[in-house]
């Protein structure tokens, strides 16, 4: 078994708390993990990435080469765009629907849609919303997660053990909003 | 199997931990920041009276090493690879006094330049210092090697570099620990002989590290670091530091057959080397960051063996990857989708509300009534005033240069000299080229960006910030009525163009300090406040 995911997203809006969820059922199950994040300059409102890979065998290479992403996870829909070398013919996109919008230059909404359409079969979520009706807003990381759980080789309840392992030190509410968000995301994405 | 996941840079910080260091020092820096971020959290640390807070720059981060050494304990140093441009008076130095306890400095570079302005290689400065230089692969390999390199600093009683790149300091893995080596005691002892670096001394000094060259090659042949990974044919792989990883990938991935040698301590294991060179038609040299080595292997005249970065087969530049390595040796790569062309670039920006938004829209007001508007500046987050919408400064060059380069500029005849310095920045490096500009009258006016933080990786303690910023300008000799304040707000900014106005008119020193904390730190705080209250 082995899975390439490359996280996508802009410099604060969450990417590493999915990682961190990932890595942690990961590594509970005995797999291997490479997990390489941006840090410095590029934090700042700008576009972010994060390679994960994880396997049942030794990995070598903290970076995925292109064309062989088995997942492209997205939390802003130019953002999976601009990772679709690293994409396998056979891989998934999913990506949150809301646009960040912090350059003059970013490109209409119909342009993003027709190119995600081209890929196949994209996973597109309004993260936020669902974020919102499982109550707390700031879980749209979470529906992703369980958007692109179907992809990532490591089974839902093991996930939702990372995420009590993750947010478990800020209370109950918090994880519970963050499991729903999870759940609405998976729900989403297995319908 | 007891395995915690750990960034390549928390590996080495966990390592020198379990390894029995007895102080770190640095100054933040990316990609290595975070060495000391981890044992400055550490309970561990703490416990064991580790020493950890940071320090003013490279340069008294590496000597408070260095003492630490000479009193017999053993100490970490941390840097990003420019940081050891700063330190370099002390580092080559120390490889001729030599060491006590053990002193490993753990440098970080940044090949393809994420966060940095260069992407220099450090192993360089091994070798120009003619210490031994470590570069593990792997987060694992970085923990071990911490144990390694400071037993083989005491060995050897020399520092001992350990040399990671980007993506291994910010790439997680699980890290197996082992158990910790106590602290050694205090020893300080008298040699002045070897820490007295007049002529006669370091004559015998220098002589001695000389002729310790052979037995630190010796030692490479049989580290732990450095074997043959198998393969076979005419085609050989040299790989060095993570260089290997990509090898390695890229050799399972496509069934390339090829030897591999790893290497990851220096200098080279001759013996190694020699085998692969007689074993193969054809050697590509693999390395993250500078053709250092093979430019040695072709030496002046070339060699028809040698493949690498010198001649096309891998990129001159940049950080390596397994697609770059898989074309190197021969694999044709498949069609991958094309970043669609609507996909538009998103640089980094200043924070929405953050104060060097106010500076700046302040400053470009006020040199704008200039016929020359030039700002030099500086190396933080403020850096990001040079893109778009602000592009108010118009130089970057190395930490303390803004202050510099203004004065250069005003002896040149230049009006105004502006120039832009954080806080952190100033006492990193920016106070001696004050002095240097109250010496000498020049007519430059330095606004410094107080944000009471090291925002630009991360927020970490500045050495001076507040009053504490005014007392060094005022006992370096700027006059008090030139020294002035604003608050960068937008209701302010009438206020803040009429105090930069004044000052770009004197014709002598003024320090315009430009105070509001940074909002993330402010965020960070009101959230460490808000967990402490539940």
């Amino acid at each position: 078994m082995q899975k390439n995911i490359i996280l996508a997203g802009v410099g604060g809006q969450g990417i590493l708390s999915i990682a961190a969820v990932i890595d942690w059922a990961a590594l509970q199950e005995g797999l291997e993990i490479r997990q390489a994040e941006v840090h410095g300059m590029s934090q700042r409102g700008g576009a972010v990435q994060s390679h994960l890979r994880i396997a049942d065998h030794e990995l070598y290479a903290d970076l995925i080469a292109f064309g062989t992403a088995d997942l492209i996870l997205s939390v802003e829909p130019l953002e999976a765009l601009r990772y679709l070398p690293y994409l396998a013919p056979d891989g998934h996109v999913a990506t949150a629907l809301e646009p960040f919008v912090n350059i003059p230059d970013y490109p209409p909404m119909e342009g993003i849609l027709a190119e995600l359409a081209r890929i196949g079969a994209p996973v597109l979520v309004p993260a936020a919303e669902i974020a919102r009706e499982a109550g707390s807003a700031r879980a749209s990381n979470m529906v992703m997660l369980g958007a692109g759980a179907p992809f990532t080789g490591i089974a839902p309840d093991k996930l939702e053990a990372g995420i009590e392992a993750l947010f478990g030190a800020k209370g109950r509410e918090v994880v519970d909003s963050n499991i729903r968000a999870f759940r609405r995301g998976l729900e989403l994405s297995t319908n | 199997m007891n395995r915690q996941l750990l960034l390549g840079a928390e590996a080495v910080a966990q390592g020198a931990l379990d390894a029995g260091i007895s102080g770190v020092y640095a100054y933040p820096g990316t990609p290595s920041t975070e060495i000391t971020e981890y044992i400055q959290r550490s309970k561990a640390a703490r416990a064991g009276g580790v020493r950890s807070s940071w320090s003013a720059n490279e340069k008294t981060a590496y000597e408070a090493a260095l003492g630490m050494s000479y009193a017999g304990k053993r100490s970490l140093v941390c840097m990003k690879h420019v940081g050891l441009n700063v330190a370099a008076d002390a580092f080559i130095n120390s490889a001729i006094t030599g060491v006590n306890g053990g002193l490993v400095l753990a440098v970080a570079d940044d090949p393809s330049m994420h966060s940095s302005q260069n992407e220099q290689d450090s192993r360089a400065y091994g070798r120009f210092a003619m210490v031994p230089v470590l570069e593990p692969a792997s987060q694992q390999e970085l923990y071990d090697t911490m144990f390694h390199a400071f037993a083989l600093s005491e060995e050897v009683r020399l520092p001992v570099i350990v040399r990671m790149t980007t993506r291994l300091s910010h790439s997680r893995a699980g890290v197996e620990q082992r158990s910790p080596r106590p602290q050694n005691a205090l020893k300080a002892e008298y040699a002045p002989e070897r820490f007295v670096l007049m002529p006669h001394n370091a004559r015998v000094q220098y002589r001695h590290l000389l002729d310790l060259q052979p037995k630190l090659e010796e030692l490479s042949e049989s580290s732990f670091l450095n074997r043959p990974a198998g393969g076979s044919g005419p085609i050989g792989v040299i790989a060095f530091g993570i260089g290997y990883n990509y090898a390695m990938e890229a050799r399972a991935a496509h069934g390339i057959e090829c030897r591999v040698l790893k290497i990851g301590q220096y200098p080279l294991p001759r013996r190694m080397v020699e085998e692969l060179f007689a074993a193969c038609s054809e050697v590509l040299v693999v390395e993250e960051g500078y053709p250092v080595y093979e430019e040695l292997f072709r030496g002046y005249f070339g060699s028809p063996k040698v493949r690498g970065r010198m001649d096309g087969t891998l990129p001159r530049a940049g950080e390596l990857t397994t697609d770059l390595l898989a074309s190197a040796l021969g694999v044709g790569l498949p069609e991958t989708p094309a970043i669609p062309g609507i996909v538009a670039n998103r640089p980094p920006e200043l924070c929405k509300g953050c104060g060097h938004r106010d500076m700046f829209d302040a400053i470009t007001v006020a040199i704008r009534e200039h016929a020359d508007h030039h700002v030099f500046s500086d190396i933080g987050c403020y850096t990001l005033g040079a893109l778009p919408p602000y592009s108010a400064i118009h130089t970057c060059v190395d930490m303390g240069a803004a202050i510099t380069m203004a004065k250069g500029a005003a002896d040149a005849g230049l009006r105004p000299a502006v120039c832009v310095i954080g806080d952190s920045t100033f006492t990193h490096s920016g106070m001696t080229g004050l002095l240097d500009a109250v010496n000498d009258r020049s007519p430059v006016t330095v606004v410094i960006a107080d944000n009471d933080t090291t925002a630009m990786t991360g927020g970490q303690q500045s050495s001076a910030t507040g009053p504490k910023l005014v007392d060094i300008c005022i006992g370096l000799g700027v006059d008090r009525a030139h020294i002035r304040h604003f608050v960068p707000l937008r209701k302010n900014l009438d206020e803040a163009v009429a105090i930069l106005r004044e000052e770009f008119a004197f014709e002598g020193v003024s320090v315009v300090i430009a105070q509001r904390d940074c909002i993330e730190k402010a965020a960070k705080e009101k959230r460490r406040a808000a967990a402490k209250g539940q």
